[in-house]
């Protein structure tokens, strides 16, 4: 630390960590998108000045230590519900701002009938859903997400439509839900990304704060260790492999 | 008032902010009720209207339960055995999680679907934790219309004094029935302060968390000694009814729908100059053990009756302990045992005794 004090001492300071955030080391892998999606959020969430009015849910997968990072009020959820106790948190407090933060697994596996209500309810949460096409927490196993032909340890020889069907695309889906009022696919994996993947979380608890509906953010990330690949490598794997079946932009925008 | 009725007014009268429900046989007249009473008759904390949901199923009903709980709200949520079933997931974590609600079971006969007919099959679900890991409910069983309305506030009472979640275990004849009740005033249960409840983190406090898991074995354990010393604590809280027992050479015990047949019984047999007590469980969690062990010792048997295939007549046995025969007079599949069936049991028990004199 003395040494990183002393290199920097004297230079401009641009950059400073959030008070939203804790100081507790990460358990990320190194290169997982989670790091800088959690930075993100919790930078937009002290931006917006709505610290001491949010509460966030974090259910099962590599995310369910987010109250560890996260310097605000938090419930950890079951696997799959976060919809559902967003949606009782939103309910009775509903002049706070409640988000969930969830994984495909999570979200568009055993927790689908909880998201399609949810956003179909119009609930005005902000959804945040990780999609790194893989369940990492448990190692590894196939996601809905998981692409055609990609290999984890629950598909060896690549997944097969025959057997497993197809990726389901579920922001696609939700889209078309009345109560979806703003939907996008973003990304972290670079600077350009990531001010992108900033604006919609500003948008998102925006229209939550206007009573909109629900807000649903996709985005689009690696796992370098569930993918066994380098932090670079994943990056790589990601843009060929995973944009094309998840092209990132907005996919419903409010007309106003 | 119906039963289901009358548990829905108690609800709005213990002043809760949300109930979240999915609609089954043999109570969907409580979602009904609330659906119809609570916008008008309850308020948030905020003073907005309270919160009734109809679920995409019980298991998102259960889970939005353990959010609103989990932001300090009061809340309850009914349904009957399969769906209750459903909610054991959110119940085990509520537990873990220390989160007060109310759970009501006005359970069919099962197992599987089953039948719309009432039952008292879920006995060991509700008692024995129900779903996984190691942990109890407060468990508040009714015999009447009237204990449907006095048990709503008992059991908010015990869940937020235990910061648990606690259970009225009801049966569909309960839900269904007809009797005159006295009504509490409205919003005569106070609200405890719930400092642990995630409402917003403001700068005068550390974060609230509400969580059920603990991933270091060392901190795994101290929760579970924690709820282990909760539960004893809780043992404080037994409650049961006798009647007769004073003279009783043959001691009923009996639960709910199965005390008030067994009431009818014991008359019969005083009739025939058969000397029946009867010990009504009212919590079924904690269990009263004591009273039991007691008469164990002073009658000549003990019969235990039921609408399952046995489940209450273990804790019976356990409480007995062998100083004298439990005997066990069930029906099943949604049958009602009548007072006639139950009578020819003791009489029959009765019988063996005169010949072993």
């Amino acid at each position: 630390m003395q040494e990183i004090a002393a290199a920097i001492n004297g230079l401009e300071l641009v950059w400073k960590k959030p008070a939203t955030m804790t100081d507790t080391p990460m358990h990320y892998c190194p290169g997982c998108g989670h790091g800088v999606a959690h930075w993100l959020l919790m930078e937009v969430v002290q931006e917006m000045g709505i610290e001491e009015n949010v509460i966030g849910v974090a259910p099962v997968g590599c995310s369910v230590f987010a109250y560890n990072y996260m310097n605000i009020d938090m419930q950890e959820a079951a696997h799959g519900r976060a919809c559902a106790v967003a949606t009782g948190i939103r309910r009775v407090l509903p002049d706070k701002f409640v988000f969930s933060y969830q994984g495909d697994g999570d979200l568009a596996a055993i927790g689908t009938g909880e998201t399609i209500h949810a956003i179909n309810r119009g609930e005005n949460i902000l959804i945040v859903f990780i999609n790194n096409g893989i369940y990492g927490m448990t190692g590894g196993q196939m996601a809905p997400t998981t692409i055609l032909g990609q290999v984890t340890s629950t598909t060896p020889f690549g997944r097969d439509v025959a057997q497993m069907g197809y990726p389901l695309k579920i922001t696609d889906l939700v889209a078309h839900l009345p109560g979806a009022y703003y939907v996008t696919r973003q990304a972290v994996h670079t600077a350009a990304a990531v001010r992108k993947t900033k604006k919609a979380m500003q948008l998102g608890f925006e229209y939550q704060r206007r009573k909109k509906g629900a807000s649903f953010i996709e985005i689009v990330s690696n796992c370098p260790s569930g993918w066994k690949l380098t932090p670079a490598e994943a990056n790589d794997w990601m843009e060929k492999n995973m944009f094309p079946n998840y092209p990132l932009g907005d996919l419903k925008v409010p007309k106003e | 008032m119906k039963g289901n009725e009358a548990l829905a007014e108690a609800a709005i009268r213990a002043g809760i902010h949300a109930y979240f429900g999915y609609p089954i046989t043999p109570q969907s007249e409580v979602l009904e009720y609330l659906a119809l009473e609570m916008p008008k008759r309850t308020k948030l904390l905020n003073g907005q209207n309270g919160v009734l949901l109809q679920a995409e199923s019980e298991l998102g009903a259960i889970n939005m339960v353990y959010g609103a709980a989990g932001a300090g709200a009061r809340v309850m949520i009914s349904s009957s055995s399969p769906g209750i079933s459903l909610m054991q997931e959110g119940i085990s974590y509520m537990a873990s999680a220390q989160l007060p609600c109310l759970v009501v079971n006005v359970m069919r006969g099962g197992p599987g679907l089953g039948t719309i007919q009432p039952s008292q099959g879920d006995y060991f679900q509700a008692t024995k934790g129900g779903g996984h890991g190691d942990y109890h409910l407060p468990v508040l069983a009714p015999a009447s219309v009237q204990e449907m309305v006095d048990f709503v506030f008992e059991g908010f009472r015990l869940a937020e004094k235990y910061r648990t979640p606690a259970m009225i275990l009801a049966d569909g004849a309960l839900g269904q029935m007809m009797e005159k009740v006295t009504l509490p005033p409205e919003h005569s249960l106070p609200y405890p302060e719930k400092p642990w409840a995630t409402t917003g983190k403001p700068k005068s406090r550390e974060r609230n968390i509400v969580t059920s898991l603990f991933i270091e074995p060392e901190r795994m354990e101290e929760i579970n000694l924690q709820l282990q010393h909760k539960y004893r604590r809780m043992q404080q809280e037994v409650r049961y009814e006798t009647i007769e027992t004073a003279d009783a050479e043959i001691l009923l015990v009996a639960f709910g729908l199965s005390a008030r047949i067994s009431q009818k019984a014991l008359e019969l047999a005083r009739e025939r100059d058969i000397r029946v007590g009867l010990v009504r469980p009212i919590t079924l969690y904690p269990f009263p053990t004591e009273i039991i062990a007691a008469m164990s010792h002073r009658v000549s048997s003990v019969l235990t009756v039921e609408m399952n295939a046995g489940q209450m007549v273990e804790d019976v046995r356990l409480a007995v302990n062998g100083h004298c025969p439990v005997y066990f007079k069930g029906r099943m599949g949604g049958m009602v045992p009548s007072p006639e069936e139950v009578l020819a049991e003791i009489e029959a028990i009765d019988a063996q005794v005169e010949k072993s004199v």
